[in-house]
């Protein structure tokens, strides 16, 4: 599904390597996920794979089903089908979130040269997905993320995702700000979305949601590399001894 | 300081209207009054504080040079039943003027050729009494000569909004003064579209009575025009007064809103969108006084410029001695689209009470480069994100529109004009 060889990345602004040779192989239909010190550049992976300004490839490449992506803008980005969970998804005043969703499943729909969903068909959608992430007709009605506690504005990602049906899904720490019941329900909304040709790459610094999300590879991640790829064990060995004794091995 | 060009539209007009008034006397009175008024202040100069940011040639120049064309903004509201008033080149179509319950409507014409009339008490009136502490004396030129205009005078709750439609062609130059007259407890609101002249000078009195509501929508678009406008508003106890203007087009637009507070407990919007793009400089000019108790003022103006356009925004909060409890509330703000852009900001409060809320803020900045992102990366492409954020930022303004479907008509407008650029 996706596939990244040896990606270096700096910051367009100042002269600071952060990836210093990612590579990763995201198979269909699996779940991965990178945990990894703050600082490591988990962030900026997921950042640079969906199209964020401010970043320099320096080399290496990424490719969605073969197609090389890092050369596209955000948009074809995600209408060639990847999609980024924010950690701080943005509020946007004066936009109704029913607006915002109709908009990009439409915007996404046009890039690809479908037809754009009617309105009374996207209602539909909408409401029975919505349902399920215990999103109401209220919140569906507000501005987008305006007034949304943390745990809303996971949940309303996770909606868009649901909404848009993506191939390639990047959560970055999504239980960042979450209770365990959000974390739960966010959670829940993410497994209903697995299946055999959606792949997810999950970004988080702790284990507790790999526990409700659960990975079949673990990658961990430190200073711009991949030190160490693993099975879910891995996982459950960072949280039980830190990064340290991993980032001395591979020292 | 006398008027120091003879040469100008407004002072030959002035003379001109003089030699050949033939209206009714109360009418008479006010242009009378009204031309001493322009006399004595005289037009306004490039020197004047009071114009440091917007040129006054362009309003007092001898001839317009500007081509105007018609424009489709009525269909903005044919969703609505309105009570439709047309112009037509500066002219009010009034042998198609309509009828509607709990109000009359009728031209300036016709009501200055009568030697009594209920405008008496407001034509000229409350322009006069926006004369101070600053001069505006390209109102009173309009009061002294204009000819044309709408005299609603309205008596209860009026069902569907009154609607002025104006459409123009060609150099015209248009001197428009329409007077409404909302009685205690009566409720209307004024539509206004399209342009009445490629130049356009506009005067709109209103006099609110205790516990009367008056709402106003006016959307000012059309490509080569200059406009200046005036309202000058006197609100009553525990009365409502909401004005919003969408611009979104012509090269030079004033808008000044001259308002006083007299009663208790009343309550006061004002507030303006605006688009400009290139060759467009866009001017608001509020002067809200507070002189009772209690009362309510909210000022929010929205600017979003492109290619070298230019905002302004002057706008004043005076709270009298004894205008304990007053509530002001100011903002403008503009969203600079590029580095051509401009955006000037003068606002001020001047405070004469102990125990007020007076808040005003004034802000530019660029489309936010997160917001920006988080829209493409949900496969909105650049162009359209931009114009959804660009709806986001002037939200506020339009949130002011009391009735939720009209609200609704001018967002719809905004969305189109901006998907049309």
């Amino acid at each position: 599904m996706l596939n990244i060889k040896n990606l270096h990345v700096k910051l367009e602004e100042e002269d600071k390597q952060i990836l210093k040779g990612v590579n990763l192989s995201l198979e269909s239909g699996k779940v991965h996920a990178i945990m990894g010190p703050n600082g490591s550049g988990k962030s900026t992976l997921s950042y640079v794979l969906s199209g964020k300004g401010g970043y320099e490839v320096t080399d290496g490449t990424a490719q969605l089903e073969g197609v090389d992506i890092l050369d596209m803008e955000a948009e074809e980005r995600a209408a060639a089908g990847l999609f980024l969970a924010f950690q701080y998804p943005v509020e946007i005043p004066g936009v109704g979130n029913m607006t915002f969703l109709r908009t990009a499943v439409n915007a996404q729909r046009k890039l690809r040269g479908e037809e754009e969903m009617s309105a009374g068909e996207f209602l539909k959608v909408v409401r029975a997905k919505a349902k399920d992430l215990k999103i109401d007709a209220e919140m569906l009605k507000r501005p987008v993320n305006v007034g949304f506690s943390g745990g809303e504005k996971k949940r309303n990602e996770i909606l868009q995702m649901a909404m848009l049906e993506p191939k390639m899904c990047i959560l970055d720490e999504t239980d960042s700000g979450l209770d365990v019941d959000a974390m739960k329900l966010v959670a829940q909304g993410v497994n209903a979305l697995r299946d055999d040709k959606r792949t997810f790459l999950v970004i988080t610094h702790y284990q507790r949601l790999l526990d409700h999300i659960k990975p079949d590879v673990v990658h961990i991640m430190a200073n711009g590399r991949i030190i160490k790829t693993g099975g879910p064990e891995l996982a459950l060995e960072v949280e039980n001894n830190g990064y340290a004794d991993l980032l001395e091995e591979t020292a | 300081m006398a008027a120091s060009s003879q040469n100008t539209t407004s002072s030959r007009a002035l003379r001109d209207a003089q030699l050949i008034d033939s209206s009714g006397a109360w009418a008479k009175e006010a242009r009378t009054a009204a031309s001493d008024r322009a006399q004595a202040a005289g037009l306004p100069q490039r020197r004047d504080e009071y114009w440091k940011y917007t040129r006054p040639d362009a309003f007092v120049q001898a001839d317009v040079t500007l081509q105007a064309s018609l424009r489709r903004s009525l269909e903005i509201f044919d969703q609505r039943t309105t009570v439709l008033v047309t112009f037509e080149d500066g002219k009010i179509q009034s042998s198609a003027l309509p009828s509607a319950a709990h109000c009359t409507l009728e031209s300036l014409m016709s009501a200055s050729a009568l030697d009594l009339h209920w405008a008496r008490d407001i034509y000229g009136r409350l322009e006069a009494a926006g004369q101070t502490p600053v001069q505006r004396s390209l109102a009173a030129v309009n009061t002294a000569v204009a000819r044309e205009g709408l005299m609603l005078n309205v008596t209860g709750a009026v069902a569907a909004p009154i609607h002025i439609h104006a459409t123009s062609s060609g150099q015209t130059d248009a001197i428009i003064h329409n007077v409404i007259k909302v009685a205690a407890g009566a409720e209307v609101t004024l539509i206004e579209t399209g342009q009445y002249g490629a130049r356009t000078n506009s005067v709109l009195e209103v006099d609110v009575a205790d516990g009367g509501r008056f709402h106003h929508i006016r959307v000012q678009d059309g490509d080569e025009r200059h406009l200046l406008t005036h309202i000058f508003g006197k609100i009553g106890a525990e009365a409502t007064f909401k004005s919003f203007t969408l611009t979104a087009g012509g090269q030079l637009t004033r808008n000044e809103c001259v308002l006083q507070l007299l009663g208790d407990d009343a309550s006061v919007s004002v507030a303006g969108a605006c688009l400009g793009d290139g060759p467009f400089h866009h001017d608001d000019t509020v002067f809200i006084t507070h002189d009772a108790v209690n009362c309510e003022s909210r000022q929010v103006f929205k600017k979003v410029l492109r290619n070298g356009a230019v905002g302004v925004f002057q706008g004043k909060i005076l709270v009298k001695a004894g205008a304990q409890k007053t509530d002001g509330y100011q903002i403008s703000q503009s969203l600079l689209l590029d580095d051509d852009s401009q955006f000037l900001a003068k606002p001020e409060l001047e405070i004469y009470a102990d125990d007020v809320a007076c808040s005003h803020g004034s802000t530019s900045g660029a489309i936010d480069a997160q917001a920006l992102f988080y829209l493409r990366s949900r496969g909105v492409p650049e162009a359209q994100a931009v114009d959804l954020l660009t709806l986001s930022f002037v939200a506020e303004a339009i949130e002011e529109i009391e009735d939720a479907d009209l609200a609704q008509d001018i967002l719809d407008h905004l969305t189109e004009t901006l998907s049309a650029r």
